[in-house]
């Protein structure tokens, strides 16, 4: 049985804290009027060379326009706690999702050299529960109008917007909540039966809860590829309500896919540093490397094929999306392709790397923080604009969640063995190597 | 390499791999083990040096890359930037999303035929090669050990025949 050390106790409680006052200061410094909004923005320009005002000056815009500019820029820095606090929850949630992905995969699969890792991955998929609440909470408080960042929740903008109007069937707060209610719901019933079951196996004297796990998890597999599509449409491609791609689910996902298995990875890694997995080799570890190899390019695939399509047609309805990110996100926007691609291309592309874990664990972290920025690179551009800063309330975002996600797992990790005994390919897995 | 030499036939794979372990372990130099499949570990246990086809085909893919980049630049960039369809023209990062599929598809070209041309230069294998097996059955199910003799003729069979060798001849080579 593992012990959840205190060190790591601790440190998770404080990450929280650090992470509460972050956010905490982010909503404080937030502008309440469009006179603050404008200080701020006039303030931040004295230090650039003030090169707003004086564009827009210089073209002789009208008052009326400069008046709904004001309100546009006051909207930006209202949203930009709560994009961080968005961001920071959606992506620690995605990891676990990604990680339930990978788990009903190696149950589907049979695969004989993962079975020993279940339990790592059933811990990990126990933060969906309090990430996919925090997630709702906020897409609640979304729909409360307690924020802008679904442009299509203001029943306001809607009135003067046709493309909005024709999406009111499927973009409506009710059906928005309902449907998100049901995918996690799914989500976590399978990870739940999925545990239960699992548990259930060490203690039978027959595979019969090994057999309800796989056929669970076929259907799972089923239901979530549906689910994960819809899922990004409404959480994070309608941020952008203007604006579609047919690939944007995959993407998300393969987001999702390769954060989670480098999390299970490092996971995996920490305890067996500390001794508890005597059995997990180093071809395990290889082979989830193998998979952070894979799906990285995986990811830089879809990435680039949704880039480049866009980039070559060039319609503007749908360029619209990548000019914004290359004109105020440059270095976010291409540094997390170097990040998720270069890095991992040259670093885990020898065997022998791949065996070496705190090699494993370096790239672990490049990866996750390119997927930080690429969630980032999702959200922000149509949250806040060219406003974005990775500051206090975003590094707070990230502390508070990682936190919760260290604590959450962690816990759940100290409530069964961490090693099953009784699958039918434990065997198989202890003896693997490769 | 010695000019008489011993094959010893057996008709087991993991008979096989006990025999090269035994035989190693008694300082004989094995000169070629003959298999009709890949049999797993046994590079390991004759202490083959590991390949490095792996790391010729990384160099290849390198070069595949850099000749797309160059062959693209220049013409489309330099020799004649025409303007075809609004795409940007005036230096290769800018159209440079346009030129990736084929700087993929050339690494991966160049990385797999280089590598298994060397794969062929490096066992030599060509059409019309006279066929190396000793004995036609090593294609089908036995396996052959082949052991140079040097004036231990006797000491060597008495080895072998305790390996499970199921066949031991000397021939000259």
């Amino acid at each position: 049985m593992y012990t959840f050390s205190n060190r790591l106790k601790i440190g998770s409680i404080i990450l929280m804290i650090l992470g509460a006052i972050g956010l905490g200061i982010g909503f404080v410094s937030a502008p309440s009027t469009v006179e603050e909004a404008k200080e701020m923005v006039a303030a931040q320009d004295d230090g650039h060379g003030g090169g707003h005002e004086a564009a827009a000056s210089e073209h002789g815009e009208e008052v009326a326009h400069d008046a709904s500019h004001d309100e546009h820029v006051f909207h930006q820095l209202q949203n930009r706690p709560w994009s961080a606090l968005y961001v920071a929850a959606f992506f620690f949630f995605m990891i676990a999702l990604g990680v339930l992905a990978f788990y009903a995969v190696q149950r589907a699969s049979q695969a004989g050299w993962s079975p020993m890792l279940f339990r790592v991955m059933e811990g990990i998929t126990a933060y969906l529960v309090p990430g996919g609440i925090a997630v709702f909470v906020i897409l609640v408080l979304s729909v409360l109008h307690m924020n802008h960042m679904f442009p299509w929740m203001d029943a306001d903008v809607v009135a003067h917007d046709k493309l909005l109007q024709n999406k009111a069937g499927y973009l409506n707060p009710t059906f928005f909540l309902i449907r998100a209610a049901i995918f996690l719901g799914g989500w976590i019933l399978y990870r739940e039966y999925s545990r239960k079951f699992s548990l259930a196996q060490d203690e039978a004297d027959d595979n019969s809860n090994f057999k309800k796990n796989f056929r669970i998890s076929a259907a799972f597999l089923v239901f979530y590829l549906i689910s994960e599509s819809i899922m990004s449409w409404d959480w994070i491609m309608s941020v952008d309500p203007h604006w579609f791609s047919t690939l944007f689910g995959w993407y998300v996902f393969a987001s999702m896919f390769v954060s989670g298995i480098t999390v299970i990875a490092m996971v995996s890694i920490y305890l067996k540093s500390k001794g508890y997995l005597p059995d997990v080799n180093d071809s395990h570890i290889h082979d989830l490397a193998k998979f952070m190899f894979g799906i990285s390019i995986f990811w830089t695939y879809l990435w680039f094929g949704q880039f480049m399509l866009i980039w070559y047609a060039n319609i503007p309805e749908e360029v619209t999306y990548f000019v914004t990110r290359i004109e105020d996100y440059k270095l976010p926007f291409f540094g997390m392709v170097a990040m998720n691609f270069v890095f991992p291309l040259l670093l885990l592309m020898n065997s022998d790397y791949k065996r070496v874990n705190w090699f494993v664990i370096m790239a672990g972290i490049v990866i996750l923080a390119g997927h930080y920025l690429d969630v980032f690179n999702m959200i922000m551009p149509a949250t806040v604009g060219d406003q974005w800063y990775i500051g206090i309330p975003e590094i707070g975002g990230i502390l508070f969640f990682a936190g919760l996600f260290i604590f959450w797992v962690f816990r759940t990790l100290t409530k069964a063995p961490l090693q099953p005994k009784r699958n039918p390919y434990i065997e198989e897995s202890r003896q693997f190597h490769y | 390499m010695a000019s008489k030499v011993i094959h010893a036939y057996y008709d087991d794979d993991d008979v096989l791999m006990h025999a090269v372990k035994k035989v190693k372990a008694a300082n004989h130099h094995i000169e070629e083990v003959y298999c009709p499949f890949p049999v797993h570990g046994l590079d390991k246990a004759m202490g083959l040096a590991p390949t490095r086809i792996a790391i010729t085909s990384f160099m290849y893919g390198c070069l595949g890359l850099i000749v797309a980049i160059v062959m693209m630049n220049y013409i489309m960039i330099t020799d004649w930037p025409q303007d075809i369809g609004g795409k940007p023209s005036f230096s290769y990062m800018e159209n440079m999303p346009a030129f990736v599929p084929i700087m993929f598809e050339m690494t991966v070209f160049f990385a797999a035929h280089l590598m298994v041309i060397t794969f062929y230069l490096r066992s030599r294998l060509w059409p019309f090669k006279k066929a190396e097996n000793p004995d036609v059955r090593t294609t089908d199910d036995h396996f052959v050990m082949e052991i140079g003799i040097h004036d231990n003729e006797a000491a060597l069979k008495e080895l072998l025949s305790d390996t499970g060798a199921v066949e031991i001849n000397s021939l000259e080579k």
